[in-house]
């Protein structure tokens, strides 16, 4: 006979999808409410189930059934992020708890009933901290291993060997558990198409699956057939522990209070050195490395300043107190006011990687370390966007096509597509960030616009850059650009023109105003 | 004035045949425009002044920016990147400082330790012991500056006389090359060069006769 599975203590909540939709919408949870996803219940509330609303119904049938049902979008990720209040009231009344999935969590019951005094005690005690955030129907099951801990929280206190010494606990005793396993339906340990297939053999109780030998449920049914099989026996598993705690989550965010408010930034970047090396220390000690981060800063009459800012590596403390600084300048600086400055700093990191995956490699992938050294004294004299490099993006139009990217920013991958109507090769070297306006005359003096069948009103004799005249030579066709016509944008058209005295002009135009995009200079 | 004629030649070819060495002080530079430089390769330490042609300017990075060197334009709000990549410049190894105030000579000083060749546009005015600190610190670092405008001292200046076209026409066509003539005064003296771009890049066509040891 193969050992005992630990005593495991489970808590499980009914409707936990209800309940989450609930907390994060509003609402009641004695209502009847159901949650769909692809127009099937996935989850209900009790007076839903109540009116004959089940799990896996489609959506008009229980509309059908319960026409005052509320329905709502299920998502799983309300659930998680609903869960973790609860997980967090478990972990202050015992330690090492195992999230299973939201609405249900496992832990050894060792430790609480030492420390208890009896399992029923524990049981309570972990009992008493989920009805006290408001979940009544939160139930405790203890039983030897998971499995059976969490079939005998789901059962009912009149089930056979099941103990139920208070409301809400339901205790199956040491050794006991494959009896109290063997009288429940195949499909709480198989899943639905295993289920399915024992239920056409014959197999229908947990008790007749756990008495087949285990060499014949491995043959036939494979890893899926050993895993119910297990379960069906109350059998202990073959290696290491059941019950996996989780790690609590570390709060990584470093705030400081300046009081009174400090208005100067060299002041804010000294006062953030520490606290910055402390942000990156705290990283570290659990081997990560911060690519993204927000800076919040938080002025004397409470007003907030967020930014995000990317790194295309990582972190370091000196590039935080960089990036403090960088956005406490960009602040509005009112000089009339006596005191006003930056109250709070907050900074908390936004996206975090695995600091192995940040090494240095042994010939380094890195810029030049002297590089970033210049660049970044640069930028404390320039400002952020003093520096940079550009980087191709798509687009039609030239100052589309290009972006600067201040240094110390991430540079993206150039989005893909053919972008029909963008300029062929040779491109100008001179683009104007503001395209400047130009006036473009024919012979007798009269502005020329492009007409209805795209062809040029008259042929362009002289073109006008800043008062300066200036012949054209040649001129090709006009080429439409016809963009975002559903949002109201006017048709434009372009025009390559070369001058007598050799200069060659890009000229974007829509009706008879004509600006200079760029210049082959 | 007779004597005066040969005499002239002679001196010419003196010049010409002297650096008959490997020029351990030559960055790369791109075929199609050695002939426009003494030497035939841009020289560390050197700075050399282009009028009228960005394209021209930006030419010259390409060489070294492919061999991997960091390069930076200083002052140019309206930089066309996509027309420098066409030349060959890695535009990730291409630090653009748009306004740089008025530091842009300082900073184009300061940044030569990291960045090897410097395309300055030219402020105002430069006065010429700001100049001097400039050169001091191209010359220890082994840098080259190309400043478009004015600059004192140049190694070499390179003013475009006249620019041509072909691929435009009155109402139709595209452009397509381009033919500059390009000014050289430098210790060779006056002279004139044509320097063509085909489809964006220098067309690099070997025009002046080998009659010297040029590096890569």
């Amino acid at each position: 006979m193969t050992a005992l599975p630990e005593r495991t203590l489970a808590c499980w909540i009914p409707d936990w999808p209800v309940h989450a939709s609930v907390l994060e919408h509003g609402g009641a949870p004695d209502t009847a409410i159901a949650l769909l996803s692809a127009h099937r219940v996935t989850a209900c509330s009790g007076a839903a189930r109540a009116r004959g609303v089940r799990a896996g119904m489609r959506e008009r049938e229980a509309q059908a059934l319960c026409p005052e049902l509320i329905l709502r979008p299920h998502d799983p990720d309300t659930d998680e992020r609903h869960f973790g209040p609860v997980l967090a009231a478990i972990e202050e009344i015992a330690p090492g708890v195992d999230p299973l999935r939201p609405g249900l969590c496992a832990l050894r019951s060792r430790g609480p009933t030492r420390y208890y005094g009896s399992e029923q005690q524990a049981a309570l005690a972990v009992c008493g901290a989920v009805t006290g955030l408001g979940f009544v129907d939160a139930r405790i099951g203890i039983a030897d291993g998971v499995f059976a801990a969490e079939q005998a929280a789901r059962s009912a206190a009149t089930d056979p060997g099941v103990d139920a010494p208070a409301p809400g606990l339901r205790s199956v005793a040491a050794g006991a558990a494959a009896a109290f396993l063997s009288t429940l339906p195949i499909g709480r340990a198989a899943d639905p198409e295993l289920a399915r297939l024992l239920h056409s053999l014959g197999i229908r109780t947990l008790g007749s699956l756990a008495a087949l030998p285990e060499p014949a449920v491995q043959q036939r049914f494979g890893a899926a057939g050993v895993a119910a099989h297990r379960r069906a026996r109350a059998a202990a598993i073959a290696h290491g522990v059941e019950v996996r705690p989780r790690t609590a989550p570390r709060e990584y965010a470093v705030e400081v209070e300046f009081e009174p408010p400090l208005g100067s930034t060299e002041q804010l970047a000294f006062a953030c050195a520490e606290p910055a090396d402390r942000f990156v220390d705290a990283l570290a000690a659990d081997a990560l490395v911060c690519t993204s981060l927000g800076i919040e800063l938080l002025d004397d009459l409470g007003i907030r300043h967020e930014q995000l800012w990317e790194h295309p590596r990582r972190f370091t403390a000196v590039d935080i107190v960089n990036r403090v600084r960088w956005q406490a300048d960009a602040l509005p600086h009112d000089t009339e006011r006596e005191g006003a400055g930056v109250a709070v700093v907050r900074v908390v990191p936004a996206r975090t990687d695995r600091a192995a995956a940040h090494e240095p490699a042994l010939w380094s992938s890195e810029p030049d370390a002297r590089v970033h050294h210049r660049f970044t004294q640069v930028q404390s004299r320039l400002g952020h966007t003093g520096v940079g490099t550009a980087e191709l993006g798509g687009g039609r139009l030239l100052t589309e096509r290009q972006r600067f990217i201040p240094w110390g920013t991430e540079r993206g991958g150039r989005p893909s597509g053919p972008w029909p109507g963008a300029l062929p090769v040779p491109r100008p070297t001179t683009v104007f960030p503001e395209p400047p306006p130009v006036e473009l005359l024919d012979a007798t003096g009269e502005a020329i616009c492009v007409g209805r069948d795209d062809l040029l009103t008259a042929p362009p004799a002289l073109l006008r850059v800043e008062a300066r005249p200036l012949a054209v030579r040649s001129w090709s066709a006009p080429w439409p650009l016809r963009e975002r016509w559903w949002e109201g944008r006017p048709a434009r058209a372009r025009l390559q023109l070369v001058t007598e005295g050799g200069e060659a002009w890009l000229l974007i135009g829509a009706g008879r105003t004509w600006y200079a995009e760029g210049r082959y200079d | 004035m007779n004597s005066s004629a040969p005499l002239r030649t002679l001196q010419q070819r003196i010049a010409e045949m002297q650096p008959l060495r490997l020029d351990d002080r030559a960055l790369p530079t791109a075929a199609g425009l050695r002939h426009l430089l003494p030497g035939g390769a841009l020289r560390q330490g050197a700075s050399y002044t282009v009028h009228g042609s960005w394209q021209l300017a930006l030419a010259f990075l390409a060489e070294a920016s492919t061999a991997g060197s960091w390069c930076g334009v200083i002052g140019c709000e309206s930089f066309g990147a996509e027309a420098a990549a066409d030349l060959g410049v890695a535009l990730d190894r291409c630090a653009l400082i748009p306004r740089p105030g008025a530091r842009a000579v300082g900073l184009a000083g300061a940044l030569t330790e990291v960045l090897t060749l410097v395309v300055l546009a030219a402020p105002d005015r430069v006065r010429s012991g700001d100049a001097e600190r400039v050169a001091a610190r191209l010359r220890e670092h082994g840098s080259a500056l190309i400043v478009v405008g004015d600059w004192p001292r140049p190694e070499s200046e390179l003013r475009v006389l006249a620019s041509s076209w072909t691929g435009l026409d009155a109402g139709h066509g595209i452009l397509t090359d381009r033919e500059l003539t390009v000014q050289s005064r430098d210790r060779r003296g006056v002279r004139r060069h044509s320097v063509r771009f085909t489809s964006g890049t220098v067309a690099g066509e070997a025009r002046a006769p080998v009659h010297r040891l040029v590096p890569r």
